[in-house]
């Protein structure tokens, strides 16, 4: 039986459904992030399970026990909020030892267990600060450890990394992840970060106007997305509508070629097709490629990105900056790719599909 | 915009004019003729003197109106402190449109004048008011009980007056404060008592601190309140500058007397300032007033 | 969000209960058809209301207010806005000297401010002058108007003024087309509440107006010590009244919370 597990749950204000009876299965150890755009839901997710937004309807178990009947003070959830919500009056020690004080913990046992949660975070040197002189990600390891020395059975994170600038965010994101995995605790975490939700968990759950979109491993729902949201929130990409499908020949625009049999299989014509951009190189003229003028060309460090019209419409190339060749804007070019890496994407589906 | 050097100077210039000219010489003028002897016949007399400060601290009718006044001050910044905060407490939690609608009734009257105000206290204290009235009909008391003309009811009065002060010092201390900081408590498993006590009253102290300061300093120098409620015998500094300066006309006198009123609201104003600021800084990044 | 129990609704029901009393008391009093004070009143009647317009007193004394408050907040306001542009835009020796002075009138009682007007214009023949009375309310009520302008000047974002200027602007032309309009509701609203100020102000005024130049509170205070009536029980009424649609004028404007307090918590719009 899975951990916790979320189910039709719904909060409506008036007639506007904020989340819409999503349901969810989340293991016992797993890393799971929540994404999505604002207004998707996945905040007012979190704040039902957490307590502070009471459901209109739907369920909430963890390990068994309805939930929803526990106050929020008696969920004994670790919580990190989007802006620390530390405590400005109180040292990082006090900040840290405030849940085990809420838990009766004597004086000695609370000072050993907030010495190796600070550790945890590598923050031990800072416990006699207040949290004002703390930089922002020195915060937001006090937050962390805060919500760890309970010994919570669920770790909720609310976009933990969005204040952060970017440098930072990448290593947070690592030393994030070392942590959960060294705690091995139940992890949900929110973001609309799809960067970070790919790097960081175990399940990716795509969320759109309060619906659950696709909830898959990231490499799964990033190679495989099911609608076509999902394909365009997580990286970049190219949608081609399928205007005829005969005998294993798929046909967009001036281009036929030869589907393989598990894109033959699902795929009818009024489909899209997803090809990343990644996946798409210059070659030469002949059937399967596609002709293309480039319309602006953008470095972007360690690959170019190129924007290009063809008669199929504009189109995305992601080439690694391994100086190859690099066509000029307004030059001519031919656009390879293999028919395998092509995805079927359903015309006008929503709701979760296990990719 | 290239800044002129001295472009704030001359902005400012009118202004400081304006002050220099009347404020700073009427103080000083003030505290000039507080060291003047003041003759019956004569008017005031040129030429230094501290009598009127030897008067004032060797006279026990003196002594006994510094005593009431900064008693009363004393008593009212206490209740004005305890109830300004649970109101800005309630006012915190509470969902809008209440909200705006009560912080509009607690904060308006600060806007009518302290005439209107003491007014209607005049008129619920007398023998025959409604306070009395709700007393004796609810058998609470068996006469009626004297309000009008007696520190008690300007005590009341007052904290009327001045309570929406703490309420405003204590609510900015409030809005400053991160919503999510109660949540985190709670999801640690504070209760509400917990959640008051240990978070919100902390961080609250600041507003608390800075709004009993005001309070005691305008109820120290209070005039229309004490005069109107507490009557002509019960006098406290500000009534009693009056008395001297339109009645007995011994200005340096009086003179004397707000000297002395100005010296010590300046001083707790800027002392408690001081601290306020400096055991504050570490906690807040943004300035405490 | 963590709502309010019970005992705490109780508490506050209580507390607007006391804030609320003196002044409904006022307004039921000032509606009695009786020729004197009888609570409970039966009745409903406009007769005192009638009465102050057969009161010349009352009636000079409020045109008095009406003309020293506008006089007075329209010439604080003129001096706060220079002033505080100065000190919000540059940063000069001198600027939390001349800031805390500006305010500093706050900090002084007004019995203090008003012997001290009293000796300085008895010292120079303006005693008893509506001239006199003009002067000492522009002190009072400066750093009122200062504050709230001060708050919008600083609220407002100084890149604002670089973009005009680096557009093509004459620095009149940003004062007037970019400056000026951004810190409107800053300025009136900072006029309003010197205007408000003014209009209330007793204790100062007790002491520099004369028979001639009374002004409606001290119209009032002085007609209490003489006796308590439902004549100034209605003046009161509409002074309730008139500071009413003023303050919900303020609230439109400025909002009430953002005038008295100050900025929230993340509120990134300005004036704090």
């Amino acid at each position: 039986m899975s951990f916790l597990v979320l189910d039709l749950l719904t909060k409506r204000y008036g007639e506007h459904a904020a989340v819409d009876a999503i349901s969810l299965a989340i293991e016992r150890g797993e890393f799971v992030s929540l994404l999505g755009p604002s207004g998707c839901g996945k905040t007012t997710t979190l704040q039902m399970i957490a307590g502070f937004v009471e459901p209109t309807s739907g369920a909430v178990t963890m390990d068994g026990r309805d939930l929803l009947a526990v106050p929020a003070a008696k969920r004994g959830l670790g919580i990190v909020f989007q802006n620390y919500a530390l405590f400005p009056h109180m040292t990082v020690a006090e900040n840290v030892a405030f849940g085990l004080e809420m838990r009766g913990v004597p004086r000695e046992e609370r000072g050993n267990r907030v010495r190796e949660a600070l550790a945890l975070v590598g923050l031990d040197h800072l416990a006699g600060r207040h949290p004002m002189q703390l930089s922002g990600g020195q915060q937001q390891r006090v937050a962390l450890a805060r919500a760890l020395v309970i010994r919570p059975n669920l770790l909720l994170l609310d976009e933990p990394l969005s204040n952060l600038d970017a440098k930072l965010r990448e290593e947070m994101q690592v030393e994030l992840r070392r942590i959960q995995r060294a705690v091995g605790i139940t992890t949900l975490m929110v973001t609309h970060d799809q960067a970070e939700a790919l790097a960081l968990s175990d399940r990716v759950v795509v969320m759109h106007a309060g619906r659950i979109e696709q909830d898959a491993a990231p490499l799964s729902a990033y190679e495989h997305p099911a609608t076509g949201f999902v394909c365009d929130f997580l990286g970049k990409a190219n949608l081609f509508t399928v205007e005829q499908v005969s005998a294993g020949t798929v046909a967009i625009g001036p281009l036929s070629f030869a589907a393989p049999p598990a894109l033959a299989a699902e795929v009818r014509a009024g489909d899209r097709l997803l090809i990343r951009p990644e996946k798409i190189a210059f070659g030469e003229a002949g059937p399967g490629a596609l002709s293309a003028t480039v319309v602006n060309r953008v470095f972007q460090g360690n690959h170019w990105l190129y924007q290009l019209d063809t008669p199929l419409g504009s189109a995305q190339v992601i080439r690694q900056n391994d100086g190859g060749f690099r066509p000029n804007e307004g030059d001519a070019v031919h656009l390879v790719w293999r028919p395998e890496d092509m995805r079927a994407v359903p015309a006008d589906a929503t709701g979760g599909a296990a990719g | 915009m290239t800044a002129h050097r001295a472009a704030p100077y001359w902005l400012s210039a009118p202004a400081l004019a304006v002050y220099a000219v009347f404020l700073l010489v009427p103080l000083g003028s003030i505290a000039l003729i507080s060291f003047q002897h003041f003759e019956f016949y004569g008017g005031i007399q040129p030429g230094i003197t501290f009598e009127n400060y030897r008067q004032v601290f060797g006279d026990s009718y003196y002594w006994e109106i510094f005593g009431r006044t900064f008693a009363i001050a004393a008593i009212v910044t206490a209740l004005c402190a305890v109830l300004g905060t649970f109101e800005a407490l309630v006012l915190h939690r509470m969902a809008n449109p209440w909200k705006s609608l009560f912080l509009l009734v607690v904060l308006g009257p600060l806007l009518i004048s302290v005439v209107v105000r003491t007014l209607g206290w005049a008129l619920l204290f007398g023998s025959t008011g409604l306070i009395n009235k709700a007393l004796t009909g609810l058998g609470l008391v068996n006469a009626p009980v004297q309000f009008m003309y007696t520190s008690t009811g300007v005590v009341i009065a007052l904290t009327h007056v001045l309570v929406p002060f703490v309420v405003i010092s204590v609510w900015a201390s409030l809005q400053r404060m991160d919503p999510a900081v109660e949540r985190a408590a709670v999801s640690l498993g504070a209760g509400q008592p917990t959640v008051v006590r240990r978070v919100i009253v902390p961080l609250a102290m600041p507003g608390i601190l800075s709004g009993s300061v005001i309070v005691f300093a305008l109820a120290a120098s209070a005039f229309a309140t004490p005069a109107i409620i507490g009557g002509r015998r019960l006098k406290v500094i500000a009534t009693a500058a009056y008395d001297e300066f339109l009645n007995t006309l011994n200005w340096p006198l009086g003179a004397s007397l707000a000297v002395l009123l100005l010296c010590a609201n300046v001083v707790v104003l800027v002392a408690s300032n001081r601290l306020i600021e400096r055991r504050y800084r570490a906690v807040f990044r943004e300035s405490v007033a | 969000m963590i709502r309010n129990g019970p005992l705490a609704l109780a508490f506050h029901a209580l507390f607007i209960g006391f804030i609320v009393a003196p002044l409904a008391i006022v307004c039921i009093v000032a509606f009695t058809p009786q020729g004197y004070i009888a609570l409970p009143t039966d009745g409903v009647s406009l007769r005192w209301f009638v009465a102050i317009l057969d009161n010349p007193r009352f009636i000079g004394a409020f045109w008095i207010s009406l003309a020293l408050g506008v006089v007075s907040s329209l010439i604080a306001t003129a001096l706060a806005v220079p002033a505080a542009l100065a000190v919000a835009r540059h940063r000069f020796p001198g600027r939390e000297t001349i800031s805390t002075l500006l305010l500093s009138p706050l900090m002084i009682p007004h019995i203090v401010l008003g012997v001290s007007f009293l000796r300085f214009f008895s010292t120079i023949g303006m005693n008893g002058t509506f001239a006199g009375l003009v002067t000492g309310h522009v002190i009072v009520i400066l750093p009122f108007a200062l504050r709230l302008v001060l708050a919008a000047a600083t609220g407002m974002d100084p890149a604002v003024e670089r973009a005009a200027v680096a557009l093509g602007a004459s620095r009149f032309t940003v004062f007037r087309r970019i400056t000026l309009p951004l810190l409107l509701p800053g300025i009136v609203s900072g006029w309003l509440l010197a205007f408000i100020t003014s209009f209330d102000e007793l204790t100062m005024s007790v002491f520099i107006a004369s028979p001639s130049t009374t002004t409606l509170p001290v119209r009032m205070f002085l007609h209490i010590q003489d006796t308590i009536d439902p004549l100034v029980a209605a003046v009161s009424a509409l002074l309730i009244f008139v500071t009413l649609v003023i303050m919900l004028a303020l609230d439109r404007l400025v909002g009430l919370e953002r005038l008295f307090v100050g900025k929230a918590y993340g509120d990134k719009s300005g004036a704090g």
